[in-house]
């Protein structure tokens, strides 16, 4: 059977000052399918949808609704049309309300009737099971959470097509698969979604179509049912990747010096609520911690106590035998620890400021390029140079500001970051969400190299497959408790219970 | 046809100068409309501007004297608005400063060679004092820095008024709310024929080098772009950023009480009520537009001060009202702070 498509972009190109992100691309959507916009980092998936939504404008190409050509200039045009977009970076107002954020963009009216949107955001909650509270501040709020505020806002716009911008990367294995029930009681109704994904499980197990685009261009539009997983990933990346395991027996280090010690540490949020809740653990050079669990269950704040960076205010930390709990930041660091934050660009990065800034920023008080006051830069030139061959950063040049670097580059930017010192400890936050399949291998590989040498790394991460793969020994957080320990080999089954136990208090 | 804007990648010195200069070409045409509205010749207009401005010595020099102080207090706005620390207040530090300068001179039983130095220390730390205030509140409690340091403006000022009208009200100035004069020994030399007091020119012209090293050359100017840039990546990676706020808080409210000592000893050689006519709030447009580097701010200050005169000359020989001096000075930034926007951003047309 030939379905008419209900959207169709032909012929579409647009051109950025240095890359041609799209050329030529053709792409259509059928009414009720849910179609996977595969590809890597940089292959133009975004691109395409912005100019669908109409954020960008494109060179050249045509785009038809219902076989009307459009022209669509602005999300208001794009909304008017039914279109609703989710964007991976997300566009709420933090100091406001979830109530607030999303009154903000539907009512038209000069007195907002919040009764009125509460109804519907409560009505649209209960209909795919996507709860959150309207009242929460959107800072308040994990990055899961926050998703869900995106994807309701979007659904009180009444659309027809809803796409989804890499939307399962900030989510834990249990959230995706709520949101994919979701996805899918929506395309029961007739719901049209566009899937934009790198990751090929997901493109395989949720779509009816999936287009892959490389470099720009569609290297084409296959059924999931046709191709297998490795056909896929040579359509994306145009070679074969192998993937890093942690592939060493666990050996107990426990002779060792403990490098991390911690014990019954209590720590609040920004909320002022306990995060933290007696969570204690050991960690040995040459290991990797795994600690498990949903967004929001404490990880940020049991990571910024480490580093000093969050008041504990029971338990105690030590590092390297040394007594660390409240430390400052910068005398923790010259311990030899490393922090690679959870979302880079709140965290992570100096947008406006260069590449070699960026590289410097937990480093310019090294000696070898820097004096008493004065850093500098002459000296770190090569080392910069060095870290962009050896981590493959892909930028102009050293003075680029770090906002014009893709996802991949800003996460390879911050690894290289952390490697000048040699560090004896990792403290990693989702290491690789939002990243393409190559970029993850790159991590992976990264972060056994660095246990090889010995150093103790915490990954703290929301995809459980990346924790089983790399870590040997896992505990899993859930608010704010320990209610999981494992060490060795763990199933994937074991540790999904222990991060939806329910916790006593 | 169609116009496209397109965000740039990269943008030359030349090109950035080319806006600037393309912009200000552009308000100084939109106020050649206000002149014809007003009944006066814009062309004879602009020549008798521009030849007062730039025609003769006085001109020039009184445009290198008011860009003393607004250069000073704009440094150091420059400085603390890297760190994204709002100091609008240094109209009220230069206030200080002028106070402080003026205890020395006429109240202090320094050594004569050494007032003019304490003066420069004292104003320096007049300001800094008076900038601690809103900075400590900021870093401890999270008090906005903008309220505090506006609030503090008022303060000072209150301050000068009961000065003048009462304690420091000088003997022979027939009930003047000003001070008595500086002796001579605590006046600034001026280059012969001008009012430019050149120690204090010299002051700035080192200041701005040392504070352009200290911007890109020093871990201090790293760390206070790093907090300007992402406060919470920089909090993480170990910045003390309660410190550095009032660091470059102080800083900021030293210079412009530097700024102070110079009105103070250099120009009017006593303390008077109107020390600043708004030359503290005047000084926010450099920094602005100098995108707070140093040296590009000084440029900038000269071109604000030189709209200063500029406007004192419109006034007495074509006997246009202030009122309408403002307006044109407003227009003249607004068109400078629009073209902001295509610094960062290229106008494409398409002829289709």
């Amino acid at each position: 059977m030939i379905t008419k498509p209900l959207i169709k972009m032909e012929k579409v190109s647009k051109k950025f000052p240095n890359v041609i992100a799209l050329d030529n691309v053709d792409f259509s959507l059928i009414k009720g399918e849910i179609h996977a916009l595969l590809g890597e980092n940089g292959a133009g998936k975004t691109t395409l949808m912005k100019i669908l939504f109409g954020m960008l404008k494109p060179d050249s190409g045509t785009i038809y609704i219902n076989g009307k050509k459009v022209n669509i200039t602005s999300p208001r045009d794009a909304m008017q049309h039914k279109i609703g977009m989710v964007h991976q970076h997300f566009m709420l107002v933090d100091s406001l309300t979830v109530l607030e954020n999303i009154a903000l963009s539907y009512e038209k009216k000069p007195i907002i009737d919040y009764n009125e949107i509460e109804k519907k955001i409560k009505e649209i909650s209960e209909r795919y099971n996507f709860y959150v509270d309207p009242k929460s501040k959107i800072w308040q709020l994990s990055v899961g959470e926050q998703q869900k505020v995106e994807i309701i806002k979007a659904l009180c716009g009444d659309v027809d097509v809803l796409i989804l911008d890499e939307p399962t990367s900030v989510l834990t294995p249990i959230e995706v698969e709520e949101l994919f029930k979701a996805l899918n009681a929506m395309r029961k109704q007739g719901k049209s979604i566009i899937f934009i994904t790198h990751k090929l499980d997901e493109a395989i197990s949720i779509s009816d179509r999936i287009t892959v685009l490389r470099k720009g261009k569609v290297v084409g539009v296959v059924k999931p049912s046709e191709v297998t997983k490795s056909d896929l990933v040579k359509m994306m990346v145009g070679r074969e990747i192998a993937e890093m395991i942690n592939k060493d027996k666990y050996k107990s280090n426990e002779n060792n010096i403990p490098l991390v010690e911690v014990e019954n540490l209590v720590v609040f949020n920004d909320r002022g609520l306990v995060a933290v809740n007696g969570a204690s653990f050991v960690l040995y050079p040459g290991e990797i911690l795994g600690i498990a669990g949903i967004t929001g269950n404490g990880q940020r704040e049991l990571a910024e106590a480490l580093i000093g960076a969050r008041r504990v205010s029971h338990g105690k930390i030590k590092i390297l035998g040394i007594n660390t709990t409240n430390k400052k930041t910068r005398d923790i660091i010259k311990l030899g620890v490393s922090y690679i934050p959870e979302d880079r660009i709140r965290f992570g990065i100096l947008p406006n400021l260069s590449v070699t800034e960026n590289l410097l920023l937990t480093n310019y008080d090294d000696p070898r390029f820097s004096r008493k006051l004065t850093v500098n830069y002459h000296s770190f030139r090569n080392v910069a140079l060095n870290l962009i061959k050896e981590f493959n950063i892909v930028t102009p040049n050293l003075q680029t500001p770090a906002k014009f670097l893709s996802g991949g580059n800003l996460q390879k930017l911050l690894i290289a970051r952390s490697a000048v010192k040699e560090p004896k400890l990792i403290i990693v936050s989702n290491p690789t969400s939002g990243l393409d399949v190559a970029t993850v291998a790159l991590v992976h590989e990264w972060l056994i190299r660095m246990k090889k040498k010995n150093v103790g790394i915490i990954l703290i991460s929301e995809d459980l497959e990346e924790i089983i793969k790399l870590s040997d020994k896992i505990i899993v957080l859930k608010e704010g408790k320990i209610t999981g320990n494992f060490v060795g080999e763990a199933k994937i089954t074991e540790v999904a219970t222990a991060m939806t136990t329910k916790v006593s208090t | 046809m169609r116009v496209k804007l397109e965000k740039r990648v990269q943008i030359s010195k030349y090109e950035i100068i080319a806006v600037r200069i393309a912009s200000i070409v552009l308000a100084l045409l939109s106020i050649g409309l206000l002149f014809i509205v007003s009944g006066i010749d814009p062309f004879y207009a602009y020549s008798v501007i521009l030849s007062g401005v730039f025609g003769s010595t006085f001109g020039i020099s009184e445009v290198i004297v008011k860009s003393i102080p607004i250069g000073l207090c704009s440094l150091g706005l420059s400085l603390a608005y890297t760190a994204k620390v709002w100091n609008i207040g240094s109209d009220g530090q230069l206030i200080m400063g002028a106070i402080f300068a003026t205890w020395v001179a006429l109240f202090s039983n320094f050594p004569q060679v050494l007032i003019l130095p304490s003066m420069f220390l004292a104003g320096f730390i007049g300001g800094l004092v008076w900038a601690t205030v809103p900075a400590f509140l900021k870093s401890k409690y999270n008090v906005n820095e903008v309220i505090v340091t506006l609030m503090m403006n008022y303060i000072s000022l209150n301050l000068l008024d009961y000065l003048l009208s009462g304690p420091w009200r000088g003997h022979g100035v027939f009930n003047y709310p000003i001070t008595d004069e500086f002796p001579k020994f605590a006046r600034l030399p001026s280059i012969p024929g001008t009012r430019i007091h050149y120690p204090t020119l010299i002051l700035l012209i080192l200041l701005t080098f040392l504070i352009l090293f200290v911007m890109n050359r020093t871990k201090f100017g790293l760390e206070i772009k790093a907090m300007g840039d992402n406060l919470e990546a920089a909090r993480i990676s170990g910045i003390d950023t309660f410190k550095n706020s009032l660091i470059v808080m102080m800083i900021s409210g030293g210079l412009a009480g530097i700024a102070g000592v110079g009105e103070a000893a250099g120009i009017q050689y006593r303390l008077i009520r109107n020390i600043s006519p708004g030359y503290g709030y005047s000084a926010i447009i450099p920094a602005w537009i100098g995108g707070f580097n140093p040296v590009v701010v000084l440029v900038a200050s000269l071109f604000v001060s030189a709209l200063f005169v500029g406007g004192n000359i419109a006034k007495v020989s074509l006997g246009l009202s202030y009122g309408l001096i403002n307006v044109f000075n407003g227009v003249i930034l607004i068109f400078l702070i629009s073209s902001e926007y295509l610094v960062g951003y290229r106008v494409r047309i398409e002829w289709t």
